[in-house]
């Protein structure tokens, strides 16, 4: 079951560069208490009367509910177009307007098995925290972390805080292997006999790890990126075609039966697709 | 209705305090105790809102339009924003009448929210199939027929943009139900003359219109030189489209002054639905500003209260239409 989102006015504590990105430090009651890894926000941009209307969605990176500022969120901002400048041009005390936890958090395993965390880019935000849970469970923990370039490699800092090995890919070798995630990822996996790879990041890279993880007989968790514009399961824009447990593909909502699937229900060759074998497909003469 | 004129030409009446401001209203011969619906479509079946405010203590969720056969929807991308507003094609994905009912309408019932089922069809057949399997269903307090689909039987002609193909699937639906359900048709401002389209959907037994659904509209990706969505065309909607919505609840109120109207189009504030009050609106459906801000209809009811009080409106019921009259005394 997901926790119960709440709506609420949240002041930023601290914002810091890193790389490319913006760290965004945020107080806000009622979200750092009951959110887990994989969960996400949902945040108002452009201020009151702005005219971009859709909330933007942040995996959650971190919580501190112990911080003397009550529950503590931060969030990794990539500045990319109108909605996520502003937001990483917001300065300490100023309010936003967040909903959250939002979606499915990670499946944490119940034995101490071997796991790998793959992030590719700001996707790999939300990894540090669950490699901490991970951790905690007693699992073996291998970190993958890429991108194009040394400077929008996330969670090098985060990771080595955290402990396991730690490898970096970057596409034009400006930092660590030249190359991408899943060039090295069948390595790490076979060393120590991976059992669970737990990804976030663009959806081809997703697509290579669910294949990379199958051939390996490992279980692959993935958190997808999917567009929404509610975040709340009310729109119907953010869906994906999802294996159900009777072997039905449906078009299924990713802010709420998601972010997290198990990459074996996903079938990533038919996004942005509509196979004639998808439940309801039948019924889409005419429109 | 002395009171009504004085506001008109002299000065407001005295403010009166926003709690003691009368905001129910009726639609036709229904009392509605809260004048804040949710628009179809951008609420699913409520139970995504619950969490955010009591969906019991607004007019009532209008649900995602249902159709006979459960819909996989179209293919993303579904949604592009644009300029204070998006735009969508999500193609009616919904689980089919039969599930609807026995998940989605038993949850609402059991929750005792005020309930308006948007319906939709493909033939006229269709919506009167549709519509039947309501009918016993006393407890709605309306069924919204939304005739912005395609007939099929009519080379794809959106029944909304053609008064007869309109009237047909009215009279279908009004059929097919108890004279105690209210029936609203739900109409596109898409048409050369929204009055006509009006005019006949109320001949065919039609108690209310509610307007705007969404406009055709498009956006185009420059780095794929394609259209985003999935579809090419899609619906505008949001506060970009509210001075269209307005335009046709003023036309339509002018020429049907009794006509309950259920309004709609980028209300985001309660100053926002007060205008389409004022224009004719019998009561406001909220939509995409439920993605902005998912305790919008809430805060919106709470926000009109304030805007009426302010006005010196005691009842909602008289600022229905009250710029019409405005407007005439100033000639
Ligand atoms: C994502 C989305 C889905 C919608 N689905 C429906 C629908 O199923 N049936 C319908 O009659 N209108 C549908 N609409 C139209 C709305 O009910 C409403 O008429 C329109 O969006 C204008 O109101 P707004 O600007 O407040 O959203 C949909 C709108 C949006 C944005
Ligand atoms: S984003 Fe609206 S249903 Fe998922």
């Amino acid at each position: 079951m997901n926790n119960n989102p709440v709506q609420t006015i949240g002041k930023i504590i601290g914002v810091r560069k890193t790389g490319f990105y913006s760290v965004i430090s945020i107080a806000c009651a009622g979200i750092a208490e009951t959110a887990r890894p994989g969960q996400f926000v949902t945040v108002a941009v452009g201020g009151e009367n702005s005219s971009m209307l859709l909330r933007r969605a942040f995996s959650i990176a971190s919580v501190d509910d112990r911080s003397s500022y009550g529950g503590v969120i931060d969030i990794v901002v990539s500045a990319e177009g109108p909605g996520t400048r502003w937001l990483a041009s917001r300065k300490r005390d100023d309010s936003l307007d967040l909903v959250g936890p939002l979606g499915k958090p990670y499946p944490i395993p119940k034995n101490p098995v071997a796991t790998v965390l793959v992030g590719g880019g700001y996707g790999a935000a939300n990894l540090p925290w669950l490699g901490k849970v991970l951790i905690q469970r007693g699992c073996r923990l291998d970190s993958i972390y890429g991108a194009a370039t040394d400077l929008k490699v996330y969670g090098q800092l985060e990771a080595r805080r955290i402990g396991g090995s730690l490898t970096i890919t970057t596409e034009d070798g400006s930092l660590g292997t030249m190359g991408r995630v899943t060039d090295v990822l069948p390595d790490v996996m076979s060393k120590h006999n991976a059992a669970v790879v737990y990804a976030c990041g663009p959806m081809p890279m997703l697509s290579a790890v669910a294949q990379i993880a199958q051939d390996n007989g490992a279980i692959a968790q993935v958190a997808v990126e999917e567009a929404m514009a509610c975040g709340i399961g009310v729109c119907m824009t953010c869906v994906l075609p999802i294996i159900d447990e009777n072997g039905i593909t449906k078009m299924t909502r990713s802010c709420i039966s998601g972010p997290v699937f198990d990459a074996a229900q996903v079938r990533f060759a038919d996004i942005n697709k509509l196979p004639s074998d998808v439940y309801g497909a039948d019924a889409m003469g005419g429109h | 209705m002395v009171g009504t004129s004085l506001r008109g030409s002299g000065p407001a009446n005295a403010p009166i305090d926003s709690l003691l401001v009368d905001s129910s209203t009726q639609l036709g011969s229904v009392r509605i105790p809260a004048p804040v619906f949710t628009a179809s479509g951008c609420a699913a079946s409520g139970q995504g809102l619950d969490n955010f405010f009591d969906i019991a203590a607004i007019g009532g969720i209008v649900t995602k339009s249902i159709m006979l056969r459960a819909r996989s929807g179209r293919a993303t991308p579904r949604m592009a924003e644009t300029p204070s507003g998006m735009l969508n094609g999500i193609g009616l994905q919904g689980p089919g009448i039969d599930d609807f009912l026995e998940n989605d309408l038993a949850w609402l019932q059991a929750r005792k929210v005020r309930t308006v089922v948007s319906i939709a069809g493909n033939t006229v057949e269709e919506y009167g199939r549709v519509a039947r399997r309501l009918r016993e269903l006393d407890w709605l307090t309306a069924v919204e027929v939304n005739i912005s689909c395609p007939n099929v039987e009519s080379r794809g002609q959106v029944f909304a943009c053609d008064a007869a193909a309109s009237a047909a699937a009215i009279t279908e639906v009004r059929r097919a139900l108890t004279s105690n359900t209210p029936v609203i048709a739900k109409l596109t401002a898409d048409v050369t003359d929204i009055v006509g389209i009006a005019r006949s959907v109320i001949d065919a037994g039609a108690d209310g219109v509610a307007m705007i659904n969404t406009l055709l509209a498009m956006s185009i990706d420059l780095d794929q030189m394609r259209p985003v969505l999935s579809g090419g065309t899609g619906g505008l909607s949001g506060p970009a489209i509210r001075p269209v919505a307005v335009r046709a609840i003023w036309q339509v109120h002018a020429e049907f002054p009794n006509l309950p109207i259920l309004g709609m189009g980028g209300v985001r504030s309660g100053a926002d639905a007060l205008e389409m009050i004022l224009a004719g609106a019998s009561a406001v459906s909220v939509g995409t500003t439920i993605f902005n801000d998912p305790s919008a209809p809430w805060r919106i009811q709470r926000e009109l209260r304030e805007e009426l009080g302010k006005r010196g409106f005691g009842k909602l019921t008289d600022a229905i239409g009250h710029a019409h009259t405005v407007f005439e005394a100033s000639k």
